[in-house]
């Protein structure tokens, strides 16, 4: 009966172009440190291995799982998206303000928040694609506009949506698990069939791995950059609305730093900075990691200040393994 | 007997998955200069970066002058007196030619500023030596393949090395460069520096090597004396048979015009291009480095834009604005580079063959893998391309079946109009033949072929027709009967070569 489900359950990875054991060779190193981490944290804290902890775990990384997903994209194809953060708090700020100020229909509001998200999104895709201004300085644009946006209309005030219908958006269960799960869940696979299973995944990789290359085989660049941008800021749109959903509220202040998270999972989950190479399944450990990472050093009660430091240096340390497992690889 | 100056003994080398240098031994002594010669995949690059610090011996021994070295990195062997031409170039794109050449080693000064004005000099006199019309301190990326070529032959040269290799310097050089090349090898031959030379074509083995050490799936087969062999007994050795004919070209009826190109201009490259290519005509276009026939090509697939000039494909006006337009009337183009132009490296041999042609198996998310599988492994038994699977990094290959795949990836696209720049690039005889006669069917079946190469022999011998190319502009075109090198060359270079 249980070689039945995983069998069945193998075969459904693979139908999304999954490979699990290809998944646990890329990741190996990743992954043990994970389970050291898991298995270290259950023993030092009761707390860590329990049904409700671990629903709390899934429904904390959700966003970041989000973003990261969208991340991932951008980092293939050699970009970087700083903007995310700021279109959370955007998202959020629009759909919150049309309930509460302008009395609009939940799902007219929840739709309004998510375009103007995507919009920005459209936006810094457009910009990288026909300016050639380099995309850390075209995100980094978007973090400051997005970010003042939501200020200017929200006169730097949260603003209070006290909703039952709009909060089940964020705080809702399917059964026993977060909607938010459920959200990201759908987003993951998402993302992984369009990477694995479609002509514009291939195209992805072969803009990150070599444009020039791209170009001479008349792939559509400009389109690619433009959809995977717009697909980044849409990812956190949606995340922006469902936190404010959750939050009773949309405020200008949350999301901050949302895409230096984001840009760590992506990292950690063996995606390369030079573009061309990264899969979901690593981005989703990396997002895992720091999850429980978060969560572990909560339940330890250790300061958040030690927590910046102590995420840091696992950062770091992840990476430089991970690198020099590669180098090794290419002198052998 | 001169005396002996590198001797490699022994050495073994394994990839995952493949055997790459089995119990192989060399020698080179000094003042000469040693061709290798081998089928692509036979290991020749493997055992000069083995040499050079690239990759690490799993065993085996090297002596450089009697002395037995340890080679761990690329620092080692410069210090041992080593320097090499990779086959890939490795030159820093947005660095000028001076830098690369200098780079690591720049000329300083008291506070260590680095010397700028000395360093621009010592590489332009370096560069004129090769009589080039480049500029010291142009960017590297401005150039095109075959003038960076000569830039990494400078820079191997500007370190004054005992033992200097070359892995395939000319493949993309024409006649004029590597005499010039020739000439410098003659030169630091009587310097006493001892040269490996590897090239898959026969011809310069024949010119300038003065012995041959032929290897065959990464195992040493013989040496012979230049003067004591011939291209039969040398292919029979790295083949492991015989090969019979090796150039054949099969005439047969033109059909209607395919392409026809009018006043084709783009200021500053090319002007007034007029020519005519025919379905079933392999048409050749043979021209000095930087004449600017790769220029031509890349305008009419949509890749440049050009400023006049009318494209005709079956008699029909179209416009061209990209390289999707173009595909979509049926051409092809097989670029030079194949890794810059060519190739996505980061990517699996299997997933570079199909880029261009994924309408064939994937609709929407759902993708025919059996039939993926099934077009790759038709073009890798086609082609010969030796790998150990599909799913390798195509970046482990070797070289000339990097080319291969390159091929392979535009052949899959099945073109009306095929433009091959540099087809046989780093090919060995083998896999050029098998190219040749691939070109010759599609001729047949009526597909109109146009093919830039450097290598004079394979122009004359495969074209219907040549057109030489002179500083952007056509100085002449031959018929098929009409064709001999002298005549080509005195039309390339304007008859001052
Ligand atoms: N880094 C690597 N990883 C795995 N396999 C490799 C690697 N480098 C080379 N190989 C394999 O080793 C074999 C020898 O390659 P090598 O590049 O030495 O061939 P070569 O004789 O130089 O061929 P060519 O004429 O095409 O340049 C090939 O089968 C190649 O695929
Ligand atoms: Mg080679």
């Amino acid at each position: 009966m249980l070689k039945v489900i995983t069998n069945n359950t193998a075969n459904f990875f693979k139908k999304i172009g999954f490979d699990i054991v290809e998944f646990i060779k890329e990741n190996f190193g990743i992954l043990i440190g994970f389970a050291v981490l898991c298995v270290a944290l259950s023993i030092i804290s009761p707390a860590f291995l329990t049904e409700s902890n671990i629903l709390n775990i899934l429904r904390q990384v959700s966003t970041n799982a989000n973003l990261a997903l969208g991340m991932t994209l951008v980092i293939i194809i050699c970009g970087i998206d700083l903007s995310v953060g700021s279109i959370v708090a955007l998202s959020g700020t629009v759909t919150g303000g049309l309930i509460a100020f302008s009395n609009v229909p939940i799902t007219a509001a929840v739709f309004a928040g998510i375009l103007v998200g995507t919009l920005a999104g459209v936006f810094n895709g457009v910009m990288v694609a026909y300016t050639g201004i380099p995309s850390f300085i075209v995100t980094l644009a978007m973090l400051n506009i997005a970010r003042g946006a939501a200020y200017v209309y929200t006169g730097g005030q949260p603003i209070r949506v006290m909703n039952e219908d709009f909060n089940v958006i964020g705080a809702g269960y399917l059964g026993a698990i977060p909607l938010p799960v459920i959200y990201s869940f759908i987003f993951l696979l998402l993302t992984a069939i369009i990477l694995n299973k479609t002509k514009l995944g291939r195209h992805i990789y072969a803009v990150g791995g070599n444009k020039e290359a791209a170009r001479f085989t008349g792939i559509k660049i400009k389109q690619i950059e433009i959809f995977v941008y717009t697909f980044s800021g849409f990812l956190a749109a949606f995340s922006g609305v469902v936190l404010a959903a959750r939050m009773f509220s949309g405020q200008p202040t949350v999301g901050n730093g949302f895409e230096l998270d984001a840009i760590a999972a992506v990292v950690l989950g063996g995606t390369s900075m030079t573009g061309g190479i990264g899969k979901i399944g690593g981005t989703l450990i990396g997002v895992l990691v720091i999850g429980v990472l978060n969560n572990g050093l909560n339940l330890l009660n250790i300061n958040s200040f030690w927590q910046l430091i102590i995420k840091g240096i696992v950062i770091l340390a992840a990476v430089y393994v991970d690198m020099m497992k590669k180098r090794k690889e290419a002198q052998v | 007997m001169s005396k002996v100056i590198l001797e490699m003994k022994n050495i073994h080398k394994r990839f995952p998955g493949v055997y790459a240098l089995k119990d192989v031994n060399f020698e080179l002594q000094a003042g000469e200069v040693h061709g290798v010669l081998g089928e692509n995949g036979a290991g020749k690059s493997t055992l000069m970066k083995v040499l050079g610090g690239i990759y690490k011996v799993d065993d085996g021994e090297i002596y450089i002058e009697g002395q037995k070295i340890a080679i761990h990195d690329v620092e080692d062997s410069q210090n041992a007196g080593v320097s090499i031409i990779h086959q890939e170039l490795v030159l820093v794109p947005h660095m000028s030619v001076a830098e690369n050449i200098f780079s690591g080693r720049e000329p300083t000064g008291r506070f260590g500023f680095i010397k700028k004005e000395e360093m621009l000099e010592k590489a332009q006199r370096l560069l004129d030596f090769f009589h080039l019309d480049i500029n010291a301190s142009q960017l590297v990326c401005k150039l095109n393949i075959a003038e960076q070529q000569m830039v990494e032959v400078a820079r191997a040269i500007s370190f004054n090395s005992k033992i200097l290799v070359m892995d395939e310097p000319t493949s993309s050089l024409t006649e004029k460069e590597v005499r010039f090349l020739f000439a410098t090898i003659q030169n630091l031959k009587s310097q006493g520096v001892g040269i490996i030379y590897i090239s898959h074509r026969m011809s310069e083995l024949f010119r300038i090597t003065d012995r041959i050490t032929v290897m065959r799936d990464g195992q040493y087969i013989s040496t012979k004396m230049t003067n004591q062999t011939n291209v039969n007994e040398l292919i029979s050795l790295m083949v492991g048979r015989e090969l019979t004919s090796y150039y054949h070209k099969i005439s047969h009826g033109l059909g209607e015009n395919a392409l026809e190109v009018k006043e084709l201009t783009r200021r500053g490259v090319f002007s007034n291009i007029n020519f005519n290519l025919r379905e079933g005509e392999i048409l050749g276009f043979s021209g000095l480095v930087g004449a600017g026939r790769s220029e031509i090509m890349k305008s009419i697939f949509g890749l440049d834009r050009f400023d006049s000039g009318e494209i005709y494909i079956r008699g029909k006006e179209v416009t061209i604005k990209s390289p999707n337009d173009a595909m979509n009337f049926g051409i092809a183009l097989v670029p030079e580079n194949r890794k810059d132009e060519g190739l996505i490296m980061k990517g699996q041999v299997g997933y570079n063959m199909t880029l261009r042609i994924l309408n064939q198996f994937i609709k929407f998310i759902n993708v025919n893998t059996a039939h993926e599988n099934q077009i790759i492994s038709t073009y890798v038994k086609k082609l010969g391309i030796r790998t150990s699977s599909t799913l390798q990094l195509i970046s482990n290959l070797s070289g000339g079946n990097q080319q291969k795949v390159v091929i392979a990836k535009w052949l899959a696209a099945k073109p009306q109009i095929l433009i091959l720049d540099e087809p046989t690039r780093g090919v060995d005889v083998n896999a050029k033949a098998e190219i040749y006669e691939i070109m010759n069917r599609l001729a047949q079946e009526g597909v109109a072929i146009i093919m830039i190469s450097s290598e004079l022999p394979e122009i004359i011998n495969m074209s219907d027709r040549v057109i030489v190319v002179r500083n952007g502009s056509i100085a002449g075109m031959l018929k098929r009967e009409e064709f001999s090198q002298e005549r080509i060359m005195h039309m390339a270079t304007g008859g001052i070569s």
